[in-house]
């Protein structure tokens, strides 16, 4: 299994607190890898050391095989892309001038407008359904357009590789699905994605690969179908679940069990 | 709109051409009015000839050693107060964030107030404004530094500086005698009464490092102000942008302070004004700039023209207007 990106026994620490020890992951190139655990797990703490935005106590995170805090950070910027979880929108900027932003890693002083950026930004705005709101301000757009403007930004950074912070957080289940949709049309053409969310179900429907965390320790990692199973859960999530198949893609489908069964009828 | 030449490309926004044109011409109507008109009106033409050496001995005193240094000085100390206000808006994502709110300005007029009180020259004066507002600044820095400084933090450490460096000022008039106190008094509004060539020369210095500094500054800044995570996401090395940008901020800051005073809301008013202006989204450095030298040469014009014979402090027209412009942009900021 190829990775170019991979964290090698890191240990993870806010100040004093300890998040994580010991901890190794390797992230499989065209893959769809969705992290997944329940709160305070880590989860987050992981994507944002392997987005360089949180440095290991020990141990080191690795991109095309160079420790990744020796890469200019600008040539990183070109690899390897982040939706942060929240980002705040400038005053007044449209939807064009944002999505242009994205293309900072790829500009100088004196080439601030190529036409390789006009073309990856048209690009971006097209893949993610954003072209009709080009000369909107982002501020009135609806919580749903924004995050397909935020990941336009992301995409017009033409990384291979992007990470994205539970990118669903804060969107109704249409939007959420809108999202994910995208990120899976993404993951087909060529992209390696890797995302942080919260729901197992839509994990488990959209990863190709899944990374399950439990106290900051990696519990379970593979094909969804082959890792989620009922003990699983109970023991990363202790909640006691059936799993069946999703009618509509087989994959795993987690039902949590009723606390109190309704009475039989009669 | 974008320039391009060969492997080279610019872009540049219309609107903030035109906004920056007109600046321009405002700052240059209100320099040649400033030079020609007052007790003793020199015309124009005249004007362009003793600033060449080739005018009446009269007219090339008034015009060369009193009226033209002093609008210059006016001119450069706004546009460093300018962009001193659009460094530290941006970097505190806020509009209270300006170096007159977070304690540099006040930190100035403690070192000031104790060269005055110390019986210093002008010179002295200046030199203790500027230490005042270095020395605040690295305390502010030091104090609001947690691995990195955040903006709201900076802001909050600041306000606290600003209030106990106020309260060092107030007890330093009190115990300085009464001559010292009223020299003192006079120079904390802020003056560009009696400028001269010594004190535009050190702004004009500091200007022409820092301008290009902050033309550099100015495209990774507008990517901080989304977020220290999505700079860095973008390749931005957040902390030392933030560390120059505050070096350049506190330097502009000081020199102008040095030079005028502490003339209040110059900072806060002009980033504020060319952003509105611009209408563009995120730090404008060259239109603050220009903004904040029109801003104080015509409030200094209006000063010396408006109670004529009587001449106000610039600082009190730019306290008047900018007390006025921040209520009106706090009232319209509710909606």
């Amino acid at each position: 299994m190829a990775a170019r990106l991979s964290g090698t026994d890191l240990t993870l620490a806010y100040d004093q607190r300890v998040v994580a020890s010991g901890l190794s992951v390797a992230i499989p190139d065209e893959s769809f890898t969705v992290i997944i655990g329940p709160n305070a797990c880590g989860k987050s703490t992981l994507l944002r050391a392997l987005a360089r935005m949180l440095k290991p106590r020990t141990g080191a995170v690795h991109l095309d095989g160079s420790v990744i805090t020796s890469l200019p950070s600008k040539e990183v910027a070109r690899r390897l892309g982040l939706l942060p979880q929240t980002s705040i929108v400038p005053d007044g900027i449209t939807v064009a001038d944002l999505v242009a932003r994205g293309r900072y890693p790829h500009q100088r002083l004196m080439r601030q407008w190529s036409r390789a950026d006009e073309a990856a930004v048209a690009e971006a705005m097209r893949a993610t359904d954003v072209t009709d709101l080009a000369e909107r301000i982002v501020d009135e757009l609806s919580g749903g357009q924004r995050q397909r403007v935020w990941l336009a930004m992301a995409l017009a950074q033409e990384t291979p590789i992007l990470l994205l912070d539970e990118p669903t957080t804060f969107l109704d289940i249409s939007h959420q699905i809108e999202v994910l949709d995208l990120c899976a049309d993404l993951h087909e053409a060529g992209r390696t994605m890797v995302a942080v969310l919260h729901d197992l179900n839509q994990a488990c429907r959209y990863a190709t690969h899944l990374i399950v965390m439990r106290a900051g320790e990696v519990v379970a990692e593979g094909d969804p179908v082959e890792v989620v199973t009922p003990e699983l859960v109970h023991q990363v999530f202790d909640l006691r679940c059936e799993i069946i198949s999703d009618p509509q893609t087989g994959t795993p489908l987690i039902v949590p069990e009723a606390r109190r069964r309704s009475p039989a009828p009669a | 709109m974008t320039i391009r030449l060969g492997p080279w490309s610019v872009r540049l926004a219309p609107r903030a051409l035109v906004v920056g044109l007109a600046l321009v011409v405002v700052a240059c109507g209100v320099t040649v009015a400033a030079i020609s008109t007052g007790e003793f009106t020199v015309p124009v033409p005249d004007v362009v000839s003793a600033l060449f050496g080739q005018g009446t001995p009269v007219a090339e005193l008034i015009v060369s050693k009193l009226r033209a240094p002093r609008v210059v000085t006016g001119l450069l100390v706004g546009a460093a107060f300018g962009l001193s206000g659009a460094i530290f808006q941006s970097l505190t994502r806020n509009p209270l964030g300006s170096p007159d709110f977070i304690g540099f300005t006040a930190g100035a007029s403690t070192g000031g107030i104790l060269a005055v009180v110390a019986g210093g020259s002008a010179m002295t004066i200046a030199g203790g404004a500027l230490t005042g507002c270095v020395v605040t600044a690295a305390l502010v820095y030091a104090m609001a530094f947690r691995g990195g400084v955040q903006g709201y933090r900076l802001v909050l450490v600041g306000i606290g500086a600003n209030a106990l460096l106020l309260a060092v000022n107030s007890y330093l008039l009190t115990r300085a005698n009464i001559n010292d106190a009223a020299t003192a008094g006079a120079w904390l509004t802020g003056s560009l009464s009696g400028r001269g060539w010594d004190h535009a020369i050190p702004v004009a210095l500091a200007l022409a490092v820092l301008l290009p500094v902050c033309a550099f500054l100015s495209r990774p800044m507008r990517m901080i102000e989304m977020g220290d995570d999505s700079a860095r996401a973008m390749g931005i090395r957040v902390e030392v942008v933030r560390a120059v940008a505050i070096a350049a901020g506190v330097l502009l800051s000081g020199v102008a302070t040095a030079a005028a005073g502490p003339v209040v809301f110059v900072a806060l008013a002009a980033p504020q004004l060319a952003r509105r202006l611009t209408r563009s989204p995120g730090v404008t450095m060259g239109a603050s700039a220009l903004m904040g030298a029109v801003l104080l040469t015509a409030a200094d014009l209006a000063a010396q023209r408006v109670l004529a014979p009587t001449q106000l402090p610039v600082g009190v027209l730019t306290a008047a207007i900018g007390g006025t412009y921040l209520t009106l942009l706090l009232r319209k900021d509710r909606h």
